[in-house]
């Protein structure tokens, strides 16, 4: 179970400006006349320069990709990783994740990961998810059934990456191709790593069978019954105990030299949790995206909340103060030596977790802060981050 | 809770409302869901056998995995006919439930004598940016209601209050609805080309104040079938049969009894 902490720097691409004044409404169906595409230009060129400094500081980087919000420009993430694979010289580079859920063309994806994987030179961590409720919407694709379709695009995609004999054929409910046969054929063998996520125990256990990364999301001290239920089905498929290096958390990160400045980033990077309950509710649960048990349980009111304290205080992360979102470990916010402690009590409770996915950016925070952050993380966490040692099974049991 | 029978077809196990006696009416129901509109099925069942299955996959009703069309509902609908030797049928259906008789209708009308088409989806009519149908996918459960009743406070539901079963009902027909109509969008853009071959007499219901399908898309609808007639029902929306199930029954059996109008006679 030893081995140090990954961390991978985030950011949405947000565009902030239109956060002031959405009626209700960041995602779906906010006019694209709210962007301004020369700000747009700005916004986009600075977060890829942040990524490079990532990379030259020695941190992984990590995108991402959302349809029609001002929550987040990536809306084709092969545009980020193309520029990342040839601007960062050492970073993995993460998509989680690429929403295949939506994607119509599985060909086209496998096509486009396997040359980012070249062009990077095998630095490409492959995530797929099937896509947030709100943006079957904007796809069109139908959210009921998604999860076959997202396990056969996933089929498809390994299939094609992997198959290096000539084409092959795949006609089946969802995609149709004669003549399967990728050029270029991916870097790294057999195939990028694959990464996904969830915040339920049933997909987690389906990941930890197949062995793949799982990451969570912001789920705070409620973020172990899932990691478990991943160990239970890694361990039943004769895999044995499964490693930190499987598992992911995304958490957002103030780090300052004094906490005071600290806390100041954090307000601005708490924004992004904030923004995210601005979604017309008629688009935020599309049938099929939720089992059928789980929408009758919403008509009946019944909205449990995902994130959790350790002393196990329900929070809405959507509304909770500073002080909340750090006691949840949903944000990691002090000085370098009360983040590095943060962090590795959060790792030890959930019995290892190997990648920090970094939300080392969000919200409104301007370049300079954000340059700061990432520089005061690297420079004072990272290292210590690096001799980490994840806890064993033993350790982790008694600490639970 | 409705009692409801339980039909086996083609081994697909449905369950029906089977009320009533005398000439025979197949009824399909909308996107809603039988437990919502079981008192015009009343009403019709005074002078007509009435049987309203619930379609594969909404409420009580198995689908097969291989279902996920409304042509394959149609398809089942016509095994069901034909496996129940059931002839003279007037097949009526509301919303979704006019869809698949329509597609039914297209395919094969041998065993039907009559066709009534309430508040029916299933068409194309306007230009490639012209919404026909209101996209009840983007609309919360309010604004539905708004749009598709002329009297909202009819269609209010409070879930906390309701059976855990039938919340569960309402929960898997809206899953089952967007299986069957989320894209293309509430129509097949093969059937309004296949409209001509429908050769018994039809009967267009529509609610004066639906806002879900406009008159104008279901008079064109209704000129595309031969021979068609189009009714309007007052104070009503998109669901006339549960706002004014009366009226609703009464333009249903007058038209089956109307002479002159059976296919023999065509």
């Amino acid at each position: 179970m030893s081995g140090p902490v990954r961390v991978y720097h985030f950011t949405e691409q947000p565009y902030p400006d239109a956060w002031k004044d959405h009626a209700g409404s960041l995602r779906v169906t906010l006019p694209n006349r709210r962007l301004d595409p020369v700000i747009a230009a700005d916004l986009l060129n600075r977060y890829y320069d942040e990524w490079a400094l990532a990379d030259e500081l020695g941190l992984d980087v990590m995108v991402n990709e959302h349809h029609q919000t001002a929550t987040c420009m990536s809306s084709t993430s092969i545009v980020a990783l193309s520029v990342l694979a040839r601007i960062t010289k050492r970073a993995r580079i993460l998509i989680l994740g690429y929403p295949i859920g939506h994607r119509t063309d599985p060909l086209r994806v496998a096509e486009e990961l396997a040359m980012v994987d070249v062009v990077s030179r095998g630095r490409l961590d492959m995530g797929f998810i099937k896509g947030v409720p709100y943006e079957f919407a904007c796809s069109n694709q139908n959210a009921v059934g998604v999860m076959d379709r997202f396990w056969e695009a996933h089929d498809f995609i390994i299939k094609a990456m992997t198959s290096h004999d000539g084409p092959f054929n795949w006609e089946s409910e969802n995609f149709h191709y004669r003549q399967v046969n990728i050029w270029p054929r991916p870097y790294q063998k057999p195939h990028p790593p694959v990464w996904s996520t969830t915040a339920s125990r049933g997909n987690a256990r389906v990941l930890g069978e197949r062995g793949y990364v799982m990451s969570v999301l912001g789920s705070g001290y409620s973020t172990r019954p899932v990691y478990d239920a991943y160990r239970e089905g890694y361990k039943a498929a004769g895999r044995g105990t499964a490693p930190a290096d499987r598992f992911g958390y995304l958490g957002l990160v103030s780090v300052a030299a004094t906490e005071q400045k600290a806390r100041e980033r954090a307000e601005i990077i708490a924004t992004y949790l904030r923004s995210s309950e601005f979604v017309a509710p008629a688009f935020k649960n599309p049938p099929g995206y939720l089992a059928i048990e789980d929408n009758a349980r919403l008509l009946k009111g019944q909205t449990p909340p995902r994130s959790a304290t350790k002393d196990g205080r329900k929070i809405d992360m959507r509304k909770a103060s500073v002080q909340e979102l750090i006691d949840a470990a949903v944000m990691f916010c002090g000085t370098p030596d009360q983040v590095f402690e943060q962090i590795t009590d959060f790792a030890d409770h959930c019995g290892g977790m190997g990648n920090l996915l970094m939300m080392g950016h969000a919200g409104a925070l301007s370049h300079t802060e954000t340059v700061d952050n990432l520089t005061v993380f690297a420079k004072e966490v990272l290292p210590r981050l690096k001799t980490y040692r994840q806890p064993t099974l033993d350790d982790a049991i008694a600490a639970a | 809770m409705l009692s409801y029978a339980s039909r086996t077809v083609r081994g697909v196990r449905l369950e029906a409302l089977e009320l009533g006696s005398g000439r025979r009416l197949l009824f399909l129901h909308a996107g809603y869901g039988l437990d919502f509109e079981a008192a015009s099925l009343e009403r019709l069942a005074t002078q007509a056998q009435v049987i309203a299955p619930t379609h594969p996959g909404f409420g009580g009703s198995e689908r097969p995995s291989s279902m996920t069309t409304v042509d394959d509902v149609a398809y089942l609908y016509l095994d069901l006919l034909q496996e129940l030797d059931l002839r003279d049928v007037t097949l009526v259906g509301v919303s979704l439930g006019a869809w698949i008789a329509a597609e039914i209708a297209v395919k094969s009308t041998e065993r039907l004598a009559k066709l009534v088409l309430s508040s029916a989806v299933g068409i194309k009519v306007g230009n490639r940016e012209t919404r026909d149908i209101a996209d009840i996918f983007a609309m919360t459960e309010d604004e539905f209601n708004a749009a598709a009743f002329a009297d909202p406070a009819v269609a209010v539901r409070d879930y906390k209050s309701m059976p855990e079963a039938q919340v569960l009902r309402v929960a898997k027909n809206r899953e089952a609805l967007a299986r069957f109509a989320w894209s293309p969008y509430m129509h097949n853009p093969k059937l309004s080309s296949r409209l001509h071959r429908v050769n018994v007499p039809t009967l267009f219901l529509w609610g004066s104040r639906d806002h879900i399908v406009s008159q104008d898309y279901g008079r064109a609808y209704c000129a595309a079938v031969p021979g068609a007639r189009f009714e309007l029902i007052e104070a009503a929306g998109h669901f006339p049969h549960i706002e004014q199930p009366e009226v609703f029954a009464a333009n249903v059996l007058d038209f089956m009894e109307c002479d002159g109008s059976s296919r023999r006679f065509v």
